[in-house]
């Protein structure tokens, strides 16, 4: 299981970073896809930003964006709150079981 | 570089029987064997398997099954372009001279493994086709008004047009009310927006300009090639309302054969779902940005076949590996005036663009009488 996975499962996202450019690395790999550099492994916090969104059943999935430059989709929890794209996000949860998941909220 | 022709196909019905996927490029093989009457094993130079099987060897286990000891024998696995990739690889030994017949044959199965790419961590759980279909829905309605009706239009049109078509999984015709009401996938998609994976092959023959007259009385000339990868993982993605890799691999393409958009006179689209067919047609540039559907609806109106006439693979059904080839044996069909009551009066100039992966790669292909 990569280190991406294993953090993961601890409920954290983090994303490899390049020792020499200094960006993130995504997806996420064991060198830089830019310089072959060597990458570093960073958690990630901060707001994510709303792609797009759709729904299935009752639940609502999403891309979410981050830095200007990780995307991911997952599961967004929206409660009561109106949803428009550019709106900020809020990633609550991560986790591994066969696959990743992750949710975010409206920020 | 030589000129390639195409000398002849072989074509299977698409269904959902149990066979193996030997059984099933096997059975195109024969096909192609049964109606191109000159041709002799000893002549291919090139077996190419295009398959998201995990098979092993396949492309020489073919090569021993069909009674063929080619120079070169491999397989090639793109997911859903599988198919324009293995011919376009066929075409570069043809046209660099290192061969001078090459076989491709495509087949898989309705449970192949290609239907999820499980690589692609930024799909989180949402990996399966169907989410991102979903957001390239919701971003081209929330861009230029699209609507479910629209979509609906595109699918009851292929529908339509693979009734005519022997080989088509499908042989049903839908009325728009009728998908707009099938089963709910998401919000964004309903089930008879989906092409539906099923079994099926299909096998081309490519050959030299001085090869190919062997083989048939009306070659058609494989002249322009286009071909761009632009990531594996969906989200990259920039602009989700349209397919960048279409834009580029048809610019190559129309570049190479000197033809623009209006010289085209019928064409093979890949509608893995129908808001594919929708961008793919304002990315080859066939309708400006956001009047994909204005041109969709005029198809359907008129019933005009010019798009997609053999039911693309919303009414043909979507094995990967041979959904690429069984579009080109369309074209050839089309160019030859062999398409019976799905031909395109005069056609002469014809495109096949096939994709992968929610357009991260993609191939486009132009062909002429």
């Amino acid at each position: 299981m990569s280190i991406f996975e294993n953090e993961l499962k601890n409920g954290k996202f983090v994303c490899s970073e390049c020792h020499e450019c200094k960006k993130f690395v995504w997806p996420p790999s064991d060198f830089c896809n830019i310089c072959f550099g060597k990458v570093n492994w960073r958690q990630i916090s901060g707001k994510w930003k709303l792609i797009e969104f759709s729904k299935k059943d009752d639940v609502v999935f999403c891309i979410a964006e981050f830095d200007n430059m990780i995307r991911i989709m997952g599961e967004l929890k929206i409660g009561t709150k109106t949803t428009s794209i550019g709106q900020d996000l809020d990633l609550v949860k991560c986790d591994y079981v066969d696959k990743e998941k992750f949710v975010f909220k409206l920020n | 570089m030589k000129k390639v022709g195409i000398g002849g196909f072989g074509l299977t019905k698409f269904n959902k029987d149990n066979v193996s996927i030997e059984s099933l490029m096997l059975s195109s093989i024969k096909s192609l064997f049964d109606s191109t009457s000159r041709l002799d094993q000893k002549d291919i130079d090139v077996v190419l398997t295009s398959t998201n099987d995990n098979s092993k060897y396949l492309a020489t286990i073919m090569s021993e099954l069909a009674g063929i000891s080619p120079k070169i024998s491999h397989s090639v696995e793109s997911l859903c372009n599988s198919g324009a990739n293995s011919v376009i690889s066929a075409f570069s030994y043809v046209a660099s001279g290192l061969a001078d017949v090459a076989l491709v044959v495509g087949a898989d199965k309705f449970d192949n493994p290609g239907l999820v790419l499980e690589w692609d961590r930024s799909r989180g759980q949402y990996k399966h086709p169907v989410y991102w279909s979903s957001m390239f829905t919701r971003s081209h309605m929330r861009k230029y008004g699209t609507t479910m009706e629209d979509l609906a239009m595109v699918s009851a049109k292929n529908h339509r047009n693979a009734l005519e078509n022997p080989h088509a999984y499908f042989d049903k015709e839908y009325s728009v009310e009728e998908i707009m009401q099938s089963k709910n996938i998401t919000d964004d998609v309903r089930i008879l927006d989906c092409s539906f994976p099923c079994n099926g092959s299909a096998a081309i023959l490519l050959a030299s300009e001085d090869s190919v007259k062997k083989y048939t009385d009306c070659p058609v000339w494989l002249t322009g090639v286009g071909q761009k990868t632009i990531s594996a993982g969906f989200t990259k993605n920039e602009d989700l309302t349209s397919m960048k890799s279409t834009r580029y691999a048809a610019d190559m393409a129309y570049k190479m054969s000197n033809k623009e958009p209006k010289d085209i006179d019928v064409t093979e689209v890949h509608d893995a779902f129908s808001i594919c067919e929708i961008i793919e047609l304002e990315d080859l540039g066939f309708a400006e940005k956001g009047k994909g559907s204005q041109l969709v609806n005029t198809m359907y109106g008129t019933q005009n076949k010019k798009i997609n006439p053999r039911g693309g693979l919303l009414g043909s059904g979507h094995p990967l590996g041979a959904t690429g080839i069984a579009q080109i044996v369309e074209i050839t069909q089309q160019l030859q005036n062999k398409a019976g009551k799905r031909q395109v009066e005069g056609a002469k100039t014809g495109l096949v663009q096939n994709m992968s992966a929610a357009a991260t790669s993609s191939s486009v292909l132009i062909f002429e009488s």
